[in-house]
């Protein structure tokens, strides 16, 4: 197989994100008659105080013919998920199940249906799908209904807007050029994102390539939030003297006026 | 014009939070209330994780109590060693309530423990607050309406204790258990729900201390300053849930509406206000019951893990 990844991660001087990319992101030395090329029109996403989400353009040539599937994928963490259940009368959380390795992002977009393209032990090998995600269960037994707390996990990412499935939303210009866009809510948490974009032809992949995305909060935003995180106590004691002083202006000047 | 808040990593629209904060001040102003019990539920309401509200609410809460207690402190209505007793017992009861907040947010009971504080403390107050504005208007005006307040720091139990203190501004001499646990208490509820808990501290610094009614709010806005600001630090340091863009967009609201509210409360007679004032508190306990009773619309909700 031919694989673009690693050059274009060279290209793109991100070989720290390189080490982060996902087991499955492939990547290795690549033949000049690379069958897939693509590009993001950005690869960093800066947070500052106007955002409000981004929609980036994903776009590419393919030399041979075949079907394009596209998939974002952002860092992964621990999530829990919790349920409510009627107590005395009231809705209260009554169970809670743990599960890590859930990307905090994940989109996938595919020039036809997923399942027409490929088969769904490869779908399943490369997480491609939001069904067919890999989530690692922390629990000490696997309660039977546990199921639907992972596919809650799913449905509450996609209300959020934070995965998202786009079936048919690559758009072919002629036979070999095509783009697509990934949208971003202003709630996309930050760190190194990962785009991997497949060709795929009689149920096989004829090619691929993994490009970093860097979500970063940037000027006053990220001062503020690295602040808070790296001295607590004196981010802490600087809202309490705002506050105070902010208190006091207001009354001397009303006072007056 | 939107915003991004970097702590509650939203983006929300400006105007919103200066008007959320506008309205929060103008009612603090007419009501002279500390407005959290209002701020918290509505930020929450707009979409701001409940962690952050509370601990923003809080240090909204350090800035409307400074303004307010400016005016009382001048007029020498301030008992300074009350407040200082109430205050260590403040103290420590905010910092259990922020251990009690980050043990709570761990087993996934905050959210529901947050509401619930809020129906049962707000409806019981609020609902004390109407009876009591409802009887006094209706008496003529003109004639003094007779009320036999019980004041339970007559109480025999109550003079029993020990540990006895003389507060000369507020001319008692009770024993310095009352205003310790009673900061303390109060303390809790500022770490989890993010208020000064004036509206709690006042009527209890009335009938249960027998405190006179002149040096009560000056007294209570003193207490107000200092727990609030340490559930700031507290917050800040253990949740890190302080949003100070947040905090600074409701601070330039709130200082613009409380002067309106001021001037427009002076227009009100004291019942009109405390009548008005028990009607909000219930209608805020009543929407957050509704919202626990009603069956939420998806029954699953996810949550960060620890990082």
């Amino acid at each position: 197989m031919k694989w673009l990844g690693f050059i274009l991660m060279l290209l793109c001087g991100a070989t720290e994100a390189f080490a982060q990319a996902t087991p499955n992101a492939p990547r290795g030395p690549v033949p000049a008659d690379a069958p897939l090329i693509t590009d993001l029109s950005s690869h960093l996403i800066a947070i500052t105080s106007s955002f409000t989400g981004t929609d980036l353009l994903l776009f590419g040539a393919i030399d041979e013919p075949g079907e394009v599937v596209v998939v974002v994928r952002g860092p992964t963490s621990t999530s829990v998920v919790r349920r409510k259940r009627p107590t005395l009368g009231f809705w209260l959380t009554r169970r809670s199940e743990s599960y890590d390795n859930v990307p905090a992002y994940y989109a996938v977009a595919s020039s036809k249906p997923l399942k027409e393209i490929a088969p769904v032990n490869l779908l399943q090998r490369l997480q491609i799908g939001t069904e067919n995600l890999r989530f690692r269960y922390l629990g000490p037994r696997r309660p039977d209904d546990v199921a639907h707390y992972h596919q809650s996990i799913v449905r509450l990412k996609i209300r959020d807007g934070l995965y998202r499935e786009n079936i048919g939303a690559i758009d072919f210009l002629g036979p070999k050029l095509f783009r697509t866009a990934i949208s971003f809510p202003s709630t996309v948490p930050v760190g190194t994102y990962q785009t991997e974009v497949y060709l795929i032809r009689d149920n096989r992949i004829v090619a691929a390539q993994s490009t970093p995305l860097f979500i970063d909060k940037q000027g006053i935003e990220q001062q503020v939030y690295d602040f808070s995180r790296a001295e607590p106590a004196v981010y802490g004691l600087v809202a309490v003297l705002l506050a105070v002083f902010s208190g006091w202006l207001a009354a001397v000047v009303f006072r007056r006026g | 014009m939107q915003i991004y808040l970097p702590i509650a990593e939203l983006s929300v629209s400006i105007w919103l939070l200066l008007g959320l904060g506008g309205a929060v001040g103008y009612l603090s102003g007419l009501f002279g209330v500390g407005g959290g019990f209002l701020l918290t539920p509505l930020l929450i309401f707009i979409g701001v994780p409940p962690p952050v509200a509370v601990a923003t609410s809080a240090n909204q809460v350090v800035a409307a109590s400074v303004s307010a207690v400016y005016a009382h402190w001048r007029k020498d209505n301030v008992d300074f060693k009350m407040g200082t007793m109430l205050l260590l017992g403040g103290l420590a009861g905010s910092s259990f309530g922020t251990y009690l907040f980050t043990v709570l947010k761990r087993i996934g009971q905050l959210d529901a423990v947050i509401a619930l504080s809020y129906v049962i403390i707000l409806g019981t107050i609020g609902g004390m607050m109407l009876t009591e504005s409802i009887r006094a208007l209706r008496a003529k005006p003109g004639t003094t309406p007779v009320v036999r307040r019980k004041r339970l720091n007559d109480h025999a139990f109550i003079r029993a204790l020990p540990f006895k203190m003389r507060f000369r501004k507020s001319q008692l001499y009770i024993s310095a258990l009352m205003p310790l646990v009673l900061g303390f208490l109060v303390g809790i509820l500022a770490a989890i729900m993010g208020v000064g808990a004036g509206f709690l501290l006042v009527p209890a610094m009335i009938y249960l201390l027998g405190m006179p009614t002149a040096i009560v709010v000056g007294t209570s806005l003193f207490q107000i300053i200092f727990v609030t600001a340490n559930v700031t630090m507290l917050h800040a340091i253990t949740t890190q849930t302080v949003d100070v863009t947040l905090a600074l967009m409701l601070l330039v609201g709130s200082v613009i509406g409380a002067q309106y509210g001021v001037r427009h409360g002076a227009r009100l007679r004291g019942e009109q206000i405390r009548g008005l004032l028990a009607a909000l508190v219930l209608a805020v306990a009543i929407a957050l019951a509704i919202e626990l009773i009603l069956p939420p619309d998806d029954q699953f909700f996810l949550e960060a893990g620890p990082r």
